[in-house]
């Protein structure tokens, strides 16, 4: 598989009539791991979300390679977390195995993630952390090329944010591109900084 | 995975949600209205009872219609709260697909529900029960055609908080075909009049309804992604 590639180019988001941040260029490819990082309020979700698609860019230009539809490219993870509270987490795997297409193993992924003991329950006696858990295992569940990761780390114990680390090192290991927006580090040394003003 | 099993897992997850989340608080609205009906009219002789005959299945269509709105509010604005309608973009299936399979399990979740218990109801406002075969069985069709008719509101209001009352204005005014059809259909039955046209207009119009809300409701959706 052609690995994948991104280019940004000139591109300005505007947000209720008022600019986000100074026209952005960058590229990058597959095996990356891109942090993008501002303060409150600089665009960071909303980069995330252009990239994704859903955000018409004011000016500007972000292109795909190497793949066929940007949309079946992109697994995305933002601060909603896409979870139905009247929903086992078993259910939930096997909803997004069947959506966004996969083979991944959904026992082991919600495994890996620490809710094998729990996959029969309802989603709303989950804690925070346990539902931002679940919405990680959707990453492993229906693997995409390109993750696009929006604070990620929000309501995750050090146990929960080490795993994050391993699974954006893995993903970026096997060729993947992760961009993902924080406010802290991740943990992966990140290959590309994007500063947003 | 085929388009159809996509369409398939969504459909079996919506329901689920519909029956979990509680189809019976529309279903009970619906009976409610209906059991009013008579306290309003107040029959006390034979002729007032012929009287309420004539008018109860036809209440019984504004009854279904509320009801349509009930459920209608929280079908997208849910998905969009939770993310949900993020991955739903993200899927190998159209959005429009995937509108229609949520339309699709609102109509069995609710719709046939309500149209089972139009029955009893329609016995309960003194039609004949000659009749109560086809009053349900177009109340079934209205209920799709309600649905349909209503995705574009429900999809355009999904962002309002409290957008009960946006989408009931949006989508009233395509609740009048309809509503005129099917309030026809079940008056001919009642009266034993033949009531083939009317129904098939009535069906005509849940179809067309079926076939584009889903496409209106999924443009709608996508410019709400932001």
């Amino acid at each position: 598989m052609a690995r994948v590639r991104l280019s940004v180019e000139g591109l300005i988001l505007a947000r209720g009539g008022r600019r986000l941040f100074d026209p952005l260029t960058f590229a990058t490819t597959g095996g990356a791991y891109v942090e993008v990082r501002g303060p409150n309020g600089a665009g960071k979700t909303s980069l995330l979300r252009a990239i994704a698609g859903w955000m018409r860019p004011f000016d500007g230009t972000i292109r795909f390679e190497g793949v066929e539809e940007p949309a079946l490219a992109i697994a995305y993870l933002g601060h909603r977390d896409g979870l139905k509270p009247l929903l086992s987490a078993d259910a939930h795997a096997r909803h997004w195995r069947a959506l966004l297409g996969g083979d991944g193993d959904s026992a082991e992924a919600l495994d890996r993630v620490g809710l094998s003991a729990v996959a029969d329950l309802p989603v709303r006696a989950f804690s925070q952390g346990q539902q931002r858990r679940l919405a990680l295992s959707r990453l492993l569940i229906a693997p995409r090329p390109v993750w696009l990761l929006d604070e990620p780390a929000a309501a995750l114990d050090s146990a929960g944010k080490r795993l994050l680390a391993e699974i954006v090192s893995d993903h970026v290991k096997h060729g993947g591109l992760v961009i993902a927006a924080a406010h802290e580090p991740l943990g992966p040394a990140p290959d590309q900084i994007l500063a947003l003003a | 995975m085929s388009l159809l099993g996509i369409m398939g897992a969504q459909f079996r997850r919506d329901l689920a949600l519909v029956w979990k989340s509680g189809a019976a608080a529309p279903l009970g609205f619906f009976l409610g209205a209906a059991a009013l009906t008579p306290l309003a009219v107040r029959p006390t002789t034979f002729d007032e009872l012929d009287q309420l005959a004539q008018i109860g299945p036809q209440l019984l269509w504004i009854a279904a219609a509320l009801a349509a709105l009930l459920v209608l509010e929280r079908l997208f604005q849910a998905d969009l709260e939770d993310g949900s309608l993020d991955q739903m973009t993200l899927s190998a299936a159209p959005l429009e697909a995937l509108v229609a399979a949520k339309a699709a399990a609102l109509w069995v979740g609710v719709g046939l529900p309500i149209a089972l218990a139009g029955a009893p109801a329609a016995l309960a406002l003194q039609a004949p029960p000659a009749a109560i075969p086809a009053i349900a069985t177009g109340l079934a069709v209205g209920m799709a055609a309600f649905i349909g008719a209503g995705l574009v509101g429900a999809a355009a209001a999904a962002s309002v908080k409290r957008g009960g009352v946006l989408i009931a204005l949006l989508a009233l005014p395509f609740f009048a075909p309809p509503f005129i059809f099917g309030a026809a259909a079940a008056r001919a039955a009642v009266l034993g009049d033949p009531f083939g046209e009317a129904f098939a207009l009535l069906c005509g119009i849940a179809l067309a309804a079926a076939a584009i809300g889903p496409v209106a409701a999924a443009a709608a959706l996508r410019l709400q992604a932001e």
